[in-house]
């Protein structure tokens, strides 16, 4: 049972080994010689005005939003398409309730459409 | 193998329906201000209505692989959710119009809040009454927040979503541990199943109800968790916050009784004593915060954490005619309420709400109808005859004498005594104070005269002549007991 | 082998919800949740919870996490300077209470009280999407449906609240 995650440890393991391991070797073998141009953010010589972290537009919030609420959406899709053989021989009503619930999101995608929550503007 | 009793959903498929018809409205024209989508909703309420009353009395069944129940006590509890969207869809007409915020969203919020609060009322799952909780605070959070260029209902939307996640959380995790306990989710086997003894261990069950206890006290606003009631009942646009004060909380208060008397009533030796602590805390903490304040709407928010405090001596009693006076309370708390809130929003202004005591001086010279109105809206609250209010309190506080607690009892009556202080403390203020500065003109719109109207009319015939709506009341217990 | 699994779990999920409450930078706390519900997730796999540790990666680690980073970075949460002080006055009453409940459950764990046989289900390890499945979308078809009102309302809410009212006059 268990051994059948050791592929995913093992791909968890070499990938942060990787990083790891050329994150060190660079730290150990790569020279150093530090100085204030080498050091600034962009050292093509711009000067660097204010702060990297700007406060971002609230409209990535509605995406970010949006996404979850569909992410969740398909969340209910995986285990209907497992049992939905299965369920068919009992009555098509396994079709009906997922035409139902994504009917329902539908309609919801169609409002946001409609109000232009799909474009940036 | 799969077998749909129609009537069973028919109430709340009904709501549901109506949702996705405002939906529509809003898929075909996007820019509209929202007044057919209001007219829509008014006529879906009424259906909503006649559908509940006509399902009336029929033997209690339940359905939907065990989900929902029908019975007259969830029907009662749809008469008086229904009364109260209807009433603040009558006042929200104007207010909006008035207030320039309104989109048919609004109506679409409301409805689907009132969908949640009939899940609440009807479910037969803990899982249903936790999705019907859910559905209605996400609504309800929406709603507080609508005005967004006011930074006080931000604010308030703010705090209650906020704390409201966090109940969430304590009663989910009640839901886990009764499940984990009993094995199930379904209030009708958990009640065998607690009959039975068959519960995997009890200090687990025990927790669970103790944090279930948490999670709708909050709901309801009883002290110690009724901290977010007065920042949100001030911040809310004025219409919501009658809504909120009136069905959601009829709304909690039906499940918290179907889950604690029906379900865990065989417990009620362990949870009555928690019960007894949160009614005498809630009444008094509600009636000494009001006495107060100065802002109408947040005295009216104190107001309903100590009425919250009143229905649950009913809870503590937990006999018949507690849960019916309980029951009916509700009802007449939604008429009065909402009738109280509707003269707030009429007396109202644009960009002025006038919501200082002090600024009702002379309004019942000035507009005797309105001033009429509200003297009748606040003598029920006090609970003084003949209204809604006196005859309510009467039924619970006998209801608590009957199972002996006349503590309690004592407790509840001084405390109805202090309300009386404030609650004529704007009456006075408008017979007998001299106003400040010249008079407003107050417009009325039609719907916003129905909805006082319809208000006013209701507390007075439900003080008046509470036999038939009593007996409707008598008829729920049977669900429960 | 599966007990030393979930050691190596357990400590990984104690440790980064507690570095996640420590770091001052809210990115590294966002960061350290992300391990936590990993961690999470793979005690979920040692439970048999197939699908549920699935979800837990996609939707938390996944969806909630990007909208966390995102409310950090719409606030500019750089410096919690200004947390600091509302947070402060608490903290003693948090850690005490914090203090209190972990003696509780220890308590109740140690006496055994909370623990009892449990019922192993051959159903739920084999096929436990099947098994959840066929729950949802028979006997709890109600609720699912309830979902997605729910999800909608959420869907709603978020254009109400983000979106401004009227495009042609701003």
């Amino acid at each position: 049972m268990l051994s059948d995650y050791l592929p995913i440890v093992l791909l968890l393991v070499i990938a942060a080994g990787f990083a790891a391991v050329n994150l060190g070797i660079t730290h150990l073998v790569g020279p150093r010689k530090p100085n204030p141009v080498k050091l600034s953010p962009y050292e093509s010589g711009v000067p660097n005005i204010g702060d990297a972290r700007l406060r971002f537009s609230v409209k990535f919030y509605l995406v970010a939003m949006l996404f979850i609420i569909f992410d969740i959406e398909v969340v209910f899709l995986y285990p209907w398409a497992v049992v939905f053989k299965d369920l068919l021989a009992q009555g098509t009503f396994v079709f009906t309730e997922m035409v139902v619930f994504l009917g329902v999101l539908v309609l919801g995608l169609a409002y946001v459409w409609r109000k232009g929550g799909l474009e940036w503007d | 193998m799969f077998e749909i009793d129609w009537n069973i959903l028919l109430p709340s498929l009904v709501v549901a329906g109506l949702v996705l018809v405002v939906l529509c409205v809003d898929i075909i024209r996007p820019d509209n201000k929202g007044g057919v989508s209001g007219y829509l909703s008014l006529l879906g309420v009424g259906v909503a209505i006649w559908v509940s009353l006509s399902l009336w009395g029929r033997s209690p069944t339940h359905g939907l692989g065990g989900m929902l129940f029908l019975d007259n006590y969830a029907l009662f509890f749809n008469l008086i959710i229904l009364a109260g969207t209807g009433l603040t869809i009558f006042v929200s007409t104007g207010f909006l119009e008035r207030e320039e915020g309104g989109r048919s969203e609004y109506y679409l919020l409301i409805l689907a809040a009132t969908l949640g609060m009939m899940l609440m009322a009807a479910g037969a799952d803990l899982i249903v009454i936790f999705l019907g909780i859910e559905l209605m605070s996400i609504a309800l959070y929406i709603l507080v927040g609508f005005f967004r260029r006011r930074t006080d209902s931000n604010e308030g939307s703010m705090k209650y979503l906020l704390l409201g996640a966090f109940a969430t959380g304590f009663l989910l995790y009640g839901i886990a541990l009764v499940y984990g306990s009993t094995g199930t989710t379904n209030l009708r086997e958990i009640e065998l199943a607690v009959a039975q003894g068959r519960v995997y261990t009890h200090p687990m069950l025990l927790g669970g109800v103790a944090l279930l206890i948490v999670g709708f006290a909050f709901k309801v606003s009883a002290v110690p968790f009724h901290m977010w009631a007065p920042d949100v009942y001030q911040g809310a646009p004025t219409a919501i916050t009658g809504f909120m004060s009136a069905g959601p909380k009829a709304a909690a208060f039906a499940a918290f009784f179907r889950v604690m008397v029906a379900s865990l009533g065989d417990l009620s030796g362990d949870w009555s004593g928690a019960i007894w602590m949160l009614a005498a805390l809630t009444m008094t903490v509600g009636n000494l915060g009001a006495l107060s304040q100065r802002n109408i709407k947040r005295m009216l928010a104190y107001s309903s954490v100590a009425h919250a405090g009143y229905v649950l001596v009913a809870l503590v009693a937990a006999n018949e005619r507690g849960i019916a006076g309980g029951v009916f309370y509700l009802l007449a708390y939604a008429f009065m309420n909402i009738g109280a809130f509707a003269v707030i929003v009429a007396l109202g202004r644009k960009g002025d709400e006038n919501l200082e005591i002090s600024g009702y001086a002379g309004v019942g010279f000035r507009h005797p109808g309105i001033g009429l109105a509200m003297t009748l809206f606040m003598v029920s609250l006090a609970g003084l005859p003949p209204t809604a209010g006196f005859f309510g309190k009467f039924q619970i506080f006998s209801a608590a004498v009957e199972a002996g607690y006349i503590w309690l009892t004592v407790i509840g009556v001084l405390n109805s005594l202090v309300s009386v202080y404030f609650y004529l403390g704007v009456v006075v203020s408008m017979y007998m104070r001299q106003p400040v500065g010249q008079a407003h003109a107050v417009s009325m719109t039609p719907f916003a005269r129905v909805a006082l109207l319809t208000a006013s009319l209701g507390t007075l015939y439900i003080g008046l002549a509470p036999t038939s709506l009593l007996q409707m009341a008598r008829q729920t217990v049977s669900a429960l007991l | 082998m599966e007990t030393a699994v979930f050691y190596v779990l357990a400590t990984i999920a104690v440790a980064s919800a507690v570095l996640l409450v420590l770091f001052r930078n809210p990115v590294y706390s966002a960061l350290s949740l992300v391990a936590t519900l990993f961690a999470v997730a793979g005690l979920f796999v040692l439970l048999n919870a197939y699908f549920l540790a699935a979800v837990q990666i996609i939707v938390y680690a996944g969806a909630v996490m990007v909208l966390f980073l995102f409310v950090i970075m719409l606030l500019n949460l750089g410096h919690s300077e200004a947390l600091e002080s509302t947070v402060g006055r608490y903290r003693l009453t948090g850690v005490i209470f914090l203090c209190a409940l972990l003696v509780a459950q220890l308590t109740a764990v140690g006496t055994r009280q909370l623990r009892g046989p449990v019922a192993e289900n051959e159903a739920l390890r084999t096929e436990n999407v099947q098994t959840l499945g066929k729950l949802l979308y028979t006997d709890f078809l109600f609720p699912f449906e309830v979902a997605s009102i729910i999800l909608l309302v959420a869907l709603i809410g978020v254009v109400v609240l983000v979106k401004r009212e009227t495009p042609e006059t701003t």
